[in-house]
C-alpha cells in the first residue's frame, strides 16, 4: 500500500485504553484528545477550544442556578441550590464549606435544567450537574486553571467512551445508574487525573464510583427530571470525590472498571421497564408522587 | 468512529432531558433536513418512554424546535409550537407502540408538503442527545448523522452504486460507511452514504443526472 495508515487512538475497553497510555506515555485526557484529532484531521487546539467553551457554559449554569428563587414549571424544584450555597457560608457547615458548596453546585445545574435553561449534557441532562460541580470545586479549591479543567473534561470523555460503547447513558434503557452512575464515574476519573493521579488510578476511581451506583433506578416523580434528580446530582458530585479519594489513596479495586461497566449493562437489562423513565413505579407512584402525574401523549386514533 | 468525546461531554442544550429534549431537537433537525428544510405539515408519533413522559420533558417542543431548524441550545425551544403554528406549519401529536424492536425513546415523523412525496422517518434518541435514524420511508436504516450523509432514493439496478462511487472518487470524497437496501428486485431502493466532508452543490446536481436516481439529499453534520 502506498498511502500511509493514519494511527488510531481508538479503544473499546479500559484495558485497551491503559495499554494505549502506556504505549504512548499520554494520560487518558491526552489519548481522548489524540483520538479526536485523528478522526477529525484537526490540530489539538480545535477540540480543546470547543471543550473550554463547554466548560464555560457549565460554569455559567452553576452561577445561574445559585440565583434561582422561583419554582420550576412543574413546581417540583427551585431555590434549594441558593439555600445550600447560603448554608456553605455559615460559620461551621458540616464537613466544611467545600462540602456544602459541591452539593449546591450539583443542585444549581439541575435547577437551571428544570427551568428550560442552558446546560451541557455530561453525559446526559439528568446527570449534568455532577461533572461541572466537581471541576468547578477543583478550580476554586486547588487552583486548577480553567484550561486544565477543560482538559479534565477529556479525561471524563475518555472514560465515558468506554461506557457508551459497552453499556449506555440512557435512563430509559439502563436506569439512573446509566446516567448518574456514568456521570459520577467519569467525574471521579477526571478529578483523579486532574489531581495528579495515574491513568490506572483514574480508572479505579471510575470503578469505585460506578460500582456504588449500581442498581439505581429511574423513577422520577411525574417523569420530570427533578425529584430525585436535583438532589441526586448534588449528592453524587460528592460521591465522585469519595471515589477519587479512594483511588488516590491507593485503595484496592477488586472489580476493574471494565467489569463494573458490564455489571451496569447487565443490571440495566434486568431492570423492569416500570423503573426506567416511565413514571410507572417507585417514587413516581407514591401518594406524594402521584400528585404530579406524568404527562405523555394520547394514543393515535386509528 | 463510534462515540466522539463530544458525545459524552455535550451537547450544549436547553433542558430538561438530553434524550427527551436535546435528542428530540436533533430528531426534528434530521426530519427537516430529509425534506430539504421545507415543512407544511408534520405528524409526530411517540413510542415508549417518549409516549409515557414526553410532554413533561417537552419532547414535542424539542422536535418542533428541530423542525424549525433551531439548535439544541436555542432558548426559543419552549415556544417552538407557537412559533411553528404562527408560521403556518400544521402539527399533530399522538402515541403508538411501534414494537419492541425499537429503542424506548423513539419517534416516527411523517412530513407532508403539497406536490411532493410524503416522508416517513423513524429516529431513536439513544441517550446523552445522540440519535440513530432507524428508518426512512419503508426502509430500515442505521446512521447517526454525525458525519456528512447522503441519502439517495433510487431504483435497484446493476451498476448504480458504481456510478455514484465513481463520482465520489473523482472529487476525492472519502466514504466512511455505505448501505443499500431495496424493496423488491428492480424496485424502489435507498442508499445511505456517509462521507468525511460535505460535497459541493454542483456534485450533488451531477449526481441527480445518474440513471435510475429519484432524488438525493445531503444531510449536514448534526452540531
Amino acid at each position: 500500500m502506498s498511502q500511509e495508515k493514519i494511527p488510531s487512538y481508538d479503544y473499546d475497553t479500559a484495558v485497551e485504553l491503559l495499554a494505549l497510555c502506556k504505549q504512548t506515555g499520554l494520560d487518558i485526557a491526552g489519548i481522548a484528545l489524540a483520538r479526536e484529532c485523528a478522526e477529525r484531521a484537526c490540530p489539538a487546539t480545535t477540540p480543546l477550544e470547543k471543550m473550554l467553551e463547554h466548560y464555560r457554559v457549565m460554569r455559567a449554569s452553576i452561577r445561574k442556578g445559585l440565583e434561582i428563587q422561583n419554582l420550576s414549571p412543574s413546581k417540583l424544584s427551585g431555590g434549594d441550590a441558593a439555600k445550600l450555597y447560603a448554608y456553605a457560608q455559615t460559620a461551621a457547615p458540616l464537613l466544611g464549606a467545600d462540602f456544602a458548596r459541591t452539593i449546591a453546585y450539583g443542585f444549581a445545574v439541575l435547577e437551571v435544567n428544570a427551568q428550560f435553561g442552558r446546560i451541557v449534557a455530561t453525559p446526559t441532562a439528568g446527570s449534568a450537574g455532577i461533572v461541572p460541580a466537581c471541576l468547578a470545586i477543583l478550580e476554586e479549591t486547588r487552583g486548577i486553571s480553567e484550561e486544565r479543567c477543560a482538559r479534565a473534561l477529556f479525561t471524563a470523555a475518555g472514560i465515558g467512551i468506554i461506557i457508551g460503547k459497552n453499556a449506555c447513558f440512557s435512563g430509559a434503557q439502563g436506569g439512573c445508574q446509566a446516567e448518574v452512575g456514568s456521570a459520577s464515574c467519569i467525574a471521579a476519573a477526571a478529578i483523579t487525573e486532574a489531581c495528579g493521579g495515574t491513568p490506572e488510578q483514574a480508572c479505579n476511581a471510575g470503578a469505585f464510583a460506578l460500582m456504588n451506583t449500581l442498581g439505581l433506578v429511574c423513577d422520577p416523580i411525574g417523569g420530570y427530571v427533578e425529584v430525585p434528580c436535583v438532589s441526586r446530582n448534588g449528592m453524587f458530585a460528592v460521591h465522585s470525590f469519595l471515589a477519587a479519594t479512594m483511588a488516590l489513596a491507593g485503595a484496592r479495586c477488586v472489580v476493574p472498571l471494565d467489569d463494573v461497566i458490564i455489571a451496569m449493562r447487565d443490571i440495566g437489562r434486568r431492570m423492569p421497564r416500570s423503573l426506567k423513565e416511565t413514571a410507572l413505579a417507585g417514587l413516581a407512584q407514591t401518594p406524594s408522587g402521584l400528585q404530579f402525574p406524568p404527562q405523555g401523549f394520547d394514543a393515535k386514533q386509528q | 468512529m463510534a462515540f466522539s468525546a463530544f458525545d459524552v461531554i455535550g451537547p450544549n442544550m436547553i433542558g430538561p432531558s438530553s434524550s427527551h429534549t436535546a435528542g428530540a431537537v436533533r430528531i426534528g433537525l434530521m426530519a427537516r433536513a430529509l425534506v430539504g428544510n421545507q415543512i407544511a405539515e408534520a405528524e409526530i408519533i411517540f413510542h415508549g418512554s417518549f409516549a409515557a413522559t414526553g410532554k413533561g420533558h417537552a419532547t414535542d417542543r424539542g422536535i418542533v424546535a428541530g423542525l424549525l431548524g433551531f439548535a439544541t441550545d436555542d432558548e426559543r425551544l419552549k415556544d417552538s409550537i407557537e412559533i411553528a403554528t404562527q408560521q403556518g406549519m400544521k402539527l399533530s401529536f399522538s402515541s403508538a407502540d411501534l414494537g419492541d424492536q425499537f429503542h424506548p425513546n423513539t419517534a416516527r415523523i411523517y412530513i407532508r408538503n403539497p406536490g411532493k412525496p410524503e416522508l416517513r422517518t423513524t429516529v431513536s434518541s439513544i441517550g446523552g442527545g445522540m440519535i440513530r435514524v432507524v428508518g426512512i420511508d419503508r426502509f430500515p436504516t442505521d446512521f447517526s448523522g454525525e458525519l456528512d450523509t447522503l441519502v439517495l432514493w433510487h431504483y435497484d439496478s446493476a451498476g448504480f452504486l458504481s456510478k455514484v462511487t465513481t463520482l465520489l472518487a473523482c472529487v476525492e470524497a472519502n466514504i466512511a460507511e455505505i448501505h443499500t437496501a431495496r424493496r423488491t428486485r428492480g424496485n424502489d431502493a435507498l442508499s445511505i452514504i456517509e462521507v468525511d466532508a460535505p460535497l459541493p452543490d454542483d456534485v450533488i446536481s451531477v449526481m441527480h443526472r445518474i440513471k435510475n436516481i429519484d432524488r438525493v439529499i445531503q444531510l449536514p453534520r448534526l452540531a
